[in-house]
């Protein structure tokens, strides 16, 4: 495959527009430039590329560890268990958080899958922006517990913890690990997170503020009790036996979140240089939408949902039904796997060909990598034509039930052009994204 | 102020440490916050930024934990007394030293 460089020379090639957005000369004739994805990397409770999570989806095989969780004993948890030591040295993830660690990890797995020729890549033209839904938790519940170790004297507290705690740390490891002086920094979305990652690197790519985006979302939320602590008292923690059973959005039965850590990063390019540098295209962003219910900082307003769904197809210039699969945010809640199909029920409408799924059955919530990651698991239905399942579903829930609704087994479809990702999040902020095949009208 | 316990428990005997001994102990130190470097070949009269890969953040590493393992205090003004491992141990050995009595 030819790749050239991308870098200094190329900035803004093939459009020029005005700060409406609209072209005033250049080769394309379309508002803004087309925005596709080049590279994956991930890490997930049942999976470190997308080839073995893909193959676990379709297979329908769970991961969920059961791990001692500070001042709260055994709780059923997505743990990844992807390499630190590949792509950063001991010393780095020493000094490092954990959620740096997934950031490089994925970024670096993402790099190699892209097919960049990085030492040409001009750095300061390459952007990071990773979706969070919480950072610093982590590493101050180890301060506070560790000066308690010393009569609570501060004296003991590690000097290395502003670095790690500042919200744009995920991120910046990144930067620091790969040599990228373009811009970085965190989107704080609560668990839309990962959809607004990928949504801010589109944007950027549109405004000519990068040529490279390295985008998506992390977590390293199981290292906090206080998510734990937060959930159980809030009624919504994810409990069972078996603790693969645990996350069962849409089942009758379903009691609660399942926390999980995890990553997905991909590669973002303007269309135009993805093509000049002859790279593999794995899909085109479509259409995207974020907006906030107003409402409830905790329960979901399906009204909102809906109108973020519709706004997404309308800026993607599709209908319900050119979306094949509706990948869920569900997240085994009482309430909030209610709320989004209420929502989906509003939209789709007469869609027999739309299927609709849910990762994190598999994997739990990854909080701000669910996005990210329920859409890669998704997108080799683009070639497969598979449509993974929903797993866990004993009993359906009446009020969860929608035509389409893949349950426990994968289908096959005649084809997927079109995929829908939702993810919502606490303060009611709700994100929908399109991605289409590329080379589909 | 009480340290946690088990926080000394290594240094059973802190008044009769060697030089040796405390060399020793910095290089421990090391070991854990700088784990990619050789420590094999360390030359206890060359300054250690001189001959691994330590910044300013990783002297705060092993001024914390002096403190937390050894409770032995550094003053911020004689940081520079931890340049070499021979340095190291002419500074630290009177303050193991009183830890004893």
């Amino acid at each position: 495959m030819a790749r050239g460089p991308i870098g200094k020379g190329k900035r803004g090639a093939g459009f020029d527009f005005m700060t409406d957005g609209h072209l005033i000369e250049g080769r394309q004739m379309s508002s803004k430039p087309r925005i596709v994805i080049t590279g994956l990397g991930l890490t997930a409770p049942n999976g470190n590329s997308l080839g073995e999570f893909r193959a676990n989806l379709l297979a329908g095989k769970a991961r969920i560890a059961v791990i001692d969780v500070r001042h709260m004993g055994k709780h059923p948890a997505g743990v990844c268990d992807f390499d630190a030591t590949k792509w950063q040295k001991r010393k780095e993830i020493r000094i490092g958080t954990r959620v740096g660690s997934i950031s490089i990890f994925c970024s670096r797995e993402a790099l190699g899958n892209s097919g960049l020729d990085w030492e040409k890549v001009d750095k300061s033209r390459v952007g990071v922006y990773l979706g969070i839904t919480e950072h610093g938790n982590v590493e101050t519940e180890n301060e506070i517990h560790n000066i308690s170790q010393f009569g609570n004297d501060t004296k003991y507290w590690t000097h290395h913890h502003n670095p790690r705690t500042v919200a744009n740390n995920p991120a910046g490891e990144v930067t620091m690990n790969m040599g990228i002086t373009g811009p970085h920094y965190t989107i704080g979305a609560a668990c839309a997170a990962g959809n607004a990652g990928l949504i801010q690197a589109a944007q950027m790519l549109q405004l000519g503020e990068v040529d490279i985006a390295f985008a998506g979302g992390v977590s390293e939320s199981i290292h906090t009790f206080g998510i734990f602590a937060g959930f159980k008292n809030q009624g919504a923690l994810g409990a069972h036996e078996d603790p693969t059973k645990a996350s069962r959005p849409f089942d009758k039965n379903r009691n609660g979140i399942v926390i999980s850590e995890g990553g997905a990063i991909y590669v973002l390019e303007r269309l135009d240089d993805a093509l000049a540098r002859g790279a593999r295209i794995i899909a085109e962003i479509a259409g995207w939408c974020i907006n906030s219910d107003a409402t409830d900082a905790v329960l979901p307003n399906p009204e909102r949902q809906s109108e973020c769904v519709r706004m997404a197809l309308k800026r993607a210039g599709m209908k319900p039904q050119d979306i094949q699969i509706v990948s869920t945010h569900a997240t085994a809640t009482a309430l909030g796997d209610i709320q989004e199909c209420t929502a989906l029920r509003n939209v789709f409408t007469d869609c027999p060909d739309t299927k609709i799924n849910n990762t994190k059955s598999f994997i739990g919530h990854c909080m701000g990598a669910a996005g990210a990651l329920e859409l890669a698991g998704n997108l080799p239905s683009f070639e497969d034509n598979w449509v993974h399942p929903t797993i866990n579903i004993d009993e359906l829930d009446p009020e969860c039930a929608m035509p389409g609704l893949v349950i426990n087994q994968p289908v096959k479809v005649a084809r997927v052009d079109a995929i829908l990702n939702n993810s919502f999040g606490m303060l009611g902020i709700n994100s929908a994204l399109i991605v289409k095949k590329y080379g589909v009208a | 102020m009480g340290l946690p316990d088990g926080a000394w428990a290594f240094v059973t005997n802190p008044e009769n440490m060697t030089k040796d001994d405390i060399k020793q102990v910095v290089l421990d130190i090391i070991a854990d916050i700088a784990p990619d470097e050789d420590l094999t070949t360390v030359k206890p009269e060359v300054r250690l930024r001189d001959q691994l890969s330590l910044d300013s953040m990783d002297f705060l590493d092993i001024v914390m934990e002096l403190r937390k393992k050894h409770g032995i205090e550094v003053p911020e003004a004689d940081y520079v007394q931890l340049a070499s491992l021979d340095s190291c141990a002419n500074y630290l050995l009177p303050k193991f030293e009183a830890k004893g009595k």
